[in-house]
């Protein structure tokens, strides 16, 4: 009895999805009968999951063997031989994707949208370099990124700028980075992987626009090493605050540093810190002081910063498309205009209801006037820190790599006269 | 004095080093605990799709990735094929000014009285959606365009997904990577 109603249920329904995938054909399949084969429809198959395995496996062996490199061997050859392997496997063989810088956004889709599923590479990518990083400096910068490696084989005849100069444009990475947080959190774009300089190089592919900008970039990398690094890439912001706090990292000079001034202008980032001389040695009331003032400083310039944006927060999340869904939607009921746009043509023939779609941008703006307050206070703390950095300079003997903004990448080492 | 403070320097050194350390650790696990998929790549749904031609011009390849799937099981193998001829024309010859596709990329081939079986040369196609839009109108809507995976680089963000006006680009499993309508069902 159960059997049989079972049966019938199943022939019910079959017979139903054979209806509807049949029935709402205007013209049936012919029979043939001159024995006619049909062909198969072919689809290929993405690339296998093995290979994703093994980009990580790659990952993970190329950081250990240039982490090794740099801190036992201290070879700048050698580095030099895993920089290019970098450059050919992650840029040119897997065409600069997934790469750690881009990874961030994928991080942030997710820690804000749970419905969000992210490749567990999006992870992977992500967090291992900032472990080597904790534990090693950032020798995944020295030879690992392939957007370091491209520019670092064309640093040829690195100037050196000055240091209040190289200060200001470090600010650009912190802004592009809480840009990119904003707009990966509200699920609205990538900005990071569409203004991926170089990536059109990797594919030989591109937009005029982007060859132009990742060109230009490279010319400028002859002069002014490693350009997209040092004062723009957000990923390098992270990994730069993490590594002022790693556990080992590059040095030097192998024991005490002799201060024979060799490797002074070896280092083509400007990342090495040199003595301070005496005339630095601040009194420690004097520096209490600048301490106060700026615990006063800081939070003011948060706060404007933070207002600031918040006007602005309309303008920037009309990148989102729901928002400029709706509000184009809002705008074509005012306007006699007769072109309707595309999208509002395709939102009208999905037949989803107005209300639900101007809801949802109604929270996504709310989002975004959040954000906002936040992305304004962040670069208000970060212009303060800055400022105090530049003033209150910590008194020093001797010739020390910054541990923040090298990038491990063993150039002064071969200047250096100690070494043992 | 000066061993005391870069005792002190080390201390705070290695406690916010543990501070960040503990930080990645959280940030790792609310991530591993969230969906999580092995593998996902780009595609089209079909039903959503309404062939405004960003298709062939967004892709960030110079030949675009998406490209026309016959789903021949679909097809009503009809001589007059909304999706190949163009609807204005005047004589029904198959010469390349009466066919809807820019680069003749479909093959018409006769069957037996009145059916013709279409099909589409990959290499020529530019995934304009031209004929897909006329497949759908007049037709059964076996003309179907779908990021051909064997091209598509998968983008960490798909750069059509960014221009298309009906959102019809997602991620998908990549054990499941198609999204034609009617297929499969036999
Ligand atoms: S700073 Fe950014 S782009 Fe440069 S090597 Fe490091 S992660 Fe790569
Ligand atoms: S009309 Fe466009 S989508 Fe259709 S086969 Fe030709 S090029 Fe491809
Ligand atoms: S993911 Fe990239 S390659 Fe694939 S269809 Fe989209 S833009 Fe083209
Ligand atoms: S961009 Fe979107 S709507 Fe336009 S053809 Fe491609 S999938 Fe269809």
């Amino acid at each position: 009895m159960k059997k049989s109603t079972q049966v019938a249920l199943i022939l019910l329904i079959t017979s139903l999805i054979a209806f509807n995938l049949f029935g709402v054909q205007r013209f049936p399949r012919p029979e043939f009968e001159n024995g006619y084969q049909q062909p198969e429809t072919i689809l290929n198959a993405p690339r296998a999951l093995f290979f994703e395995y093994f980009d990580l496996a790659v990952l993970i062996g190329s950081l250990s063997l240039i982490t090794w490199l740099i801190l036992k061997k201290r070879s700048r050859k050698a580095v030099f031989w895993v920089m290019i392997f970098s450059l050919l496997y992650f840029g040119f063989y897997r065409k600069g994707c997934i790469c750690p810088v881009g990874s961030l956004q994928n991080v942030t889709l997710a820690l804000f949208n749970p419905e969000y599923s992210l490749p567990i590479n999006g992870i992977a990518f992500f967090i291992i370099p900032l472990v080597f990083t904790l534990f090693f400096g950032r020798t995944f910068c020295a030879g690992v990124c392939p957007l370091g490696a491209i520019q670092d084989v064309f640093a040829l005849r690195p100037v050196s700028l000055k240091s209040w100069v190289q200060s200001l444009l470090g600010l650009i990475p912190f802004i592009y980075l809480g840009l990119a947080v904003l707009f990966a959190a509200t699920a609205s774009d990538f900005i990071v992987c569409r203004y991926d300089p170089f990536v059109g190089f990797f594919r030989h592919n591109a937009s005029f626009m982007m060859f132009a900008i990742g060109g230009i970039l490279l010319f400028i990398s002859v002069f002014i090493a490693r350009p997209y690094c040092r004062f723009l890439c957000p990923y390098g912001v992270l990994l730069n605050l993490v590594s002022r706090f790693s556990k080992k990292h590059l040095t030097i000079a192998p024991s005490a540093c002799i201060s024979c001034r060799l490797c002074e202008n070896s280092c083509p980032f400007g990342a090495i810190d040199k003595p301070t001389g005496a005339k630095f040695k601040q009194p420690s009331n004097v520096l209490v002081k600048k301490l106060i003032l700026y615990c006063l400083i800081i939070p003011f310039l948060m706060a404007v910063c933070g207002w600031t944006a918040s006007k602005y927060y309309e303008s920037f999340a009309k990148v989102n498309f729901k928002v400029k869904l709706a509000t184009e939607i809002m705008q074509s009921k005012n306007s006699e205009s007769e072109v309707i746009p595309l999208e509002i043509t395709a939102f009208r023939s999905s037949g989803n209801s107005e209300e639900v779609l101007f809801e949802e941008a109604k929270v996504i703006l709310n989002r975004f006037y959040l954000g906002n307050w936040f992305l304004g206070g962040f670069i208000g703390l970060v212009f303060g820190l800055t400022l105090a950095r530049l003033t209150i300079i910590p008194y020093k003997t001797d010739y020390t790599t910054n541990k923040g903004t090298c990038f491990s990448c063993a150039r002064c080492v071969d200047y250096c006269p100690v070494k043992e | 004095m000066d061993n005391k403070k870069l005792n002190r320097r080390e201390f705070i050194n290695k406690g916010v080093r543990i501070g960040i350390g503990v930080g990645i650790g959280v940030i790792g696990y609310e991530l591993l605990s969230r969906t999580l998929s092995s593998k996902t790549v780009w595609q089209i749904d079909p039903a959503k799709c309404i062939q405004c031609g960003k298709c062939a011009t967004s892709c960030v390849l110079e030949q675009s990735a998406v490209k026309c799937l016959h789903v021949y099981q679909m097809c009503g193998y009809c001589d007059l094929c909304s999706g190949y001829l163009r609807p204005e024309t005047k004589e029904l010859t198959t010469g390349a000014e009466n066919q809807l596709c820019p680069t003749s990329a479909i093959e018409r081939k006769y069957i037996d009285d009145p059916y013709f079986e279409y099909h589409i040369n990959e290499e020529l196609c530019i995934g304009c959606g031209k004929c897909v839009k006329g497949c759908g109108a007049f037709g059964n809507g076996s003309l179907q365009l779908q990021v051909q995976h064997e091209l598509c680089v998968n983008c960490n963000q798909c750069a059509i997904a960014r221009e298309c006006p009906s959102e019809a680009f997602s991620r998908v499993p990549a054990s499941s990577p198609y999204l034609l309508k009617g297929f499969g069902g036999k």
